[in-house]
């Protein structure tokens, strides 16, 4: 079955993990292998996903029009801050509502760690807004305050919304900064 | 629904890293103790075993999809049925109490849950990230994505709503710490100060590193039995075993996203929320006044479903009295925070009174030194083992750590397995068991019993 018309090695080369000298006993006496530290490898992983927002598109399309849309039931007038297809009470379909984006601050953080993906942010601040026209809550970055000052009294400021002249499709496409 | 007793459990120590181990040979190090603890061998148990329920949170950490069925291959288990659960932080306990379902409804006589979680392949921040992905990615994870932040934004509204301060929530720290400094299994074990707690580096104000719980590398398995299959076991072993059961489970949910949670009327908490220790007209008055000032329910600072899971639990095991009736609790007290909202979900105080239950004394351990200064006896110790904030998250195992623990505690086998007694409770017949993910959204509470 061997044809000597294909190469019968492999091409080899020094990309990824390549080592040398591992330890490894010479003679026939293999207990010693228990006391073999554990080999750790670096292995990177990427993934490009082809994510859809689905029914919450609209929200984004928004955003990127500096216009800032929530979702409505109809009939009980329940509106979510956060899109929302449908109403968690009557399992109805929403609708979308504009609203000015002008609220309070609920609850808030100063985040000066973080995931991997944020680490070059850090300290950044963290706010859940309550706006009067909306039964839930809406996160987002609050930005123009000193992180270090983080104080309770920040709960209940008075915040507006500000849009990303260049929109990257994200929720932080709308930041808020404090209304003096 | 037929009596379900635990047998046996096993935990491996719980680190920062395990290279020396893949997940499967955690799990066999836990498996292998709980079955040496009752005298048996692989081959005779695998010969009673019905099945098992595998409990792990994230093939992220692992970079490997159905490693389930990789431990159940690796412990000699198959080709007895099981499967894998998953429920973020709860995973643990979702899987405690699949096994007890398997064994309740006369599926199984004898089942085997076991659970992991691998995170040392990764660095803390890269965790954090898989850990934020178990929220809402079109709209909280961009955001600003860390599990700290979001419990973070949960404290400053518990501390504006309710006064509760930082220093409560150090309590929670200094007690955790200091309990598992008893404790073996755990990763942390230091003798804190509150000037420790907050002195320590600011993660997410107002929660610093010692009010948060570490990622951790960890395995810990329950074994569940019919009485037909504790008669098997004992037949098998010639041995008799403690008689400890499971009094009653409890499950509740809630929205993923927190922005969501809705705000019920003070009459629908009444009517669908509230504990039986909450119907004297004091506490009906106490809540009144919080609605009349404009108090949400669950709002961001309270967890309907860990309500919901407590409230089905204590009517299951027959408590109407969380505070008296049970002796212990093994909360899942991711942060110190937390553990003060739940203390208030599960009826130890009202809603608003956790944070000076924190530092009362009450939920701290008998003839344990802390260094501080409580004004009142120990009632329900929680988190004698030092909880996660001390022992470690390895998130599939955790919940499953709790049980085990719970269960030598009932047992009263702590110094046997701690080889320190300091940890045992003295007479202790009622424990209760909670596992909690995402931003509230799974809660498990699991009442474990002797059996008189």
């Amino acid at each position: 079955m061997s044809n000597k018309e294909f190469p019968q090695q492999i091409e080899e080369n020094l990309e990824g993990t390549t080592v040398f000298n591992i330890p490894f006993p010479k003679d026939d006496d293999l207990s010693v292998l228990k006391k073999l530290s554990p080999i750790v490898y670096k292995h990177p992983y990427s993934i490009e996903y082809n994510y859809s927002y689905g029914l919450d598109s609209p929200f984004f399309a928004g955003l990127a029009n500096k216009r800032f849309i929530v979702c409505r039931e109809p009939e009980s007038g329940y509106t979510y801050a956060t899109p929302r297809g449908h109403d968690m009470y009557s399992g109805k379909e929403t609708e979308w509502v504009e609203i000015v984006p002008e609220g309070r601050i609920h609850g808030f953080t100063v985040c000066h760690f973080g995931s991997e993906a944020f680490l070059p942010e850090c300290p950044f601040v963290l706010i859940l807004v309550e706006f009067e026209e909306c039964d839930t809550l809406f996160l987002a970055r609050l930005i123009g305050v000193d992180p270090n000052k983080a104080n309770i009294d920040w709960i209940g400021k008075k915040v507006k919304g500000r849009f990303l002249r260049n929109a990257k499709l994200k929720p932080t496409d709308i930041y808020f900064n404090v209304v003096e | 629904m037929r009596p379900v007793y635990i047998v046996s459990g096993g935990v491996s120590k719980f680190v920062k890293a395990r290279h020396d181990k893949t997940f499967q040979g955690l799990v066999k190090e836990a498996y292998d103790y709980a079955l040496a603890d009752i005298g048996i061998e692989h081959p005779k148990f695998f010969e009673l075993v019905d099945g098992t329920v595998a409990s792990y949170f994230s093939d992220h950490f692992t970079r490997q999809l159905m490693a389930g069925i990789m431990a159940q291959d690796y412990l000699g288990m198959c080709p007895k049925p099981s499967h894998r659960v998953e429920g973020g932080g709860a995973t643990g306990g979702i899987c405690f109490q699949e096994a007890w379902k398997s064994v309740a409804s006369g599926y199984m006589d004898v089942c085997l849950a076991y659970g992991f979680e691998h995170m040392s392949h990764v660095e803390t921040w890269k965790g954090n990230e898989f850990i934020a992905l178990a929220s809402d990615v079109s709209f909280d994870y961009p955001v600003g994505g860390f599990y700290s932040g979001y419990y973070a934004m949960m404290v400053t509204r518990h501390m504006a709503e309710f006064g509760t301060t930082v220093e409560q929530l150090a309590h929670v720290s200094v007690k955790n710490h200091i309990n598992a400094y008893h404790n073996p299994y755990a990763q942390k074990r230091m003798r804190l100060t509150i000037d420790d707690v907050r002195n320590s580096p600011m993660v997410a104000w107002p929660l610093t590193r010692n009010d948060i719980c570490v990622m951790s590398d960890g395995a810990a398995c329950v074994i569940m039995c019919s009485e037909d299959g504790l008669a098997k076991l004992e037949k098998e072993t010639g041995q008799t075993y403690h008689k400890v059961k499971v009094g009653g489970i409890g499950r509740g949910t809630d929205a993923m996203r927190m922005s969501d949670r809705p705000h019920q009327s003070y009459e629908d908490f009444y009517k669908y929320n509230a504990l039986p220790n909450e119907m004297d007209d004091d506490s009906k008055a106490y809540y009144k006044n919080l609605w009349d000032k404009g108090f949400r329910y669950p709002g961001i600072h309270s967890f309907r479903a860990g309500r919901m899971a407590s409230r089905e639990a204590y009517k299951n095991a027959n408590i109407t009295d969380p505070m008296n009736e049970i002796d212990f609790v093994e909360l899942h007290d991711a942060y110190t925070s937390s553990e003060i909202q739940t203390y208030e979900d599960m009826g130890l105080c009202r809603y608003g009174e956790g944070g000076n239950l924190a530092a009362s004394g009450k939920v701290f351990m008998p003839g344990v030194e802390y260094g501080l200064d409580l004004p009142e006896k120990p009632i329900c110790p929680v988190n004698p083992s030092g909880g996660l904030i001390a022992c470690g998250h390895p998130v599939g195992a955790t919940g499953l750590m709790q049980g085990v623990f719970a269960l030598w505690q009932l047992q009263g086998t702590v110094e046997k397995h701690f080889s320190d007694p300091t940890l045992q409770l003295k007479d202790a017949k009622r424990g209760a068991i909670h596992s909690h993910a995402g931003t509230g959204t799974y809660v498990t509470v699991s009442i474990i019993e002797k059996e008189n």
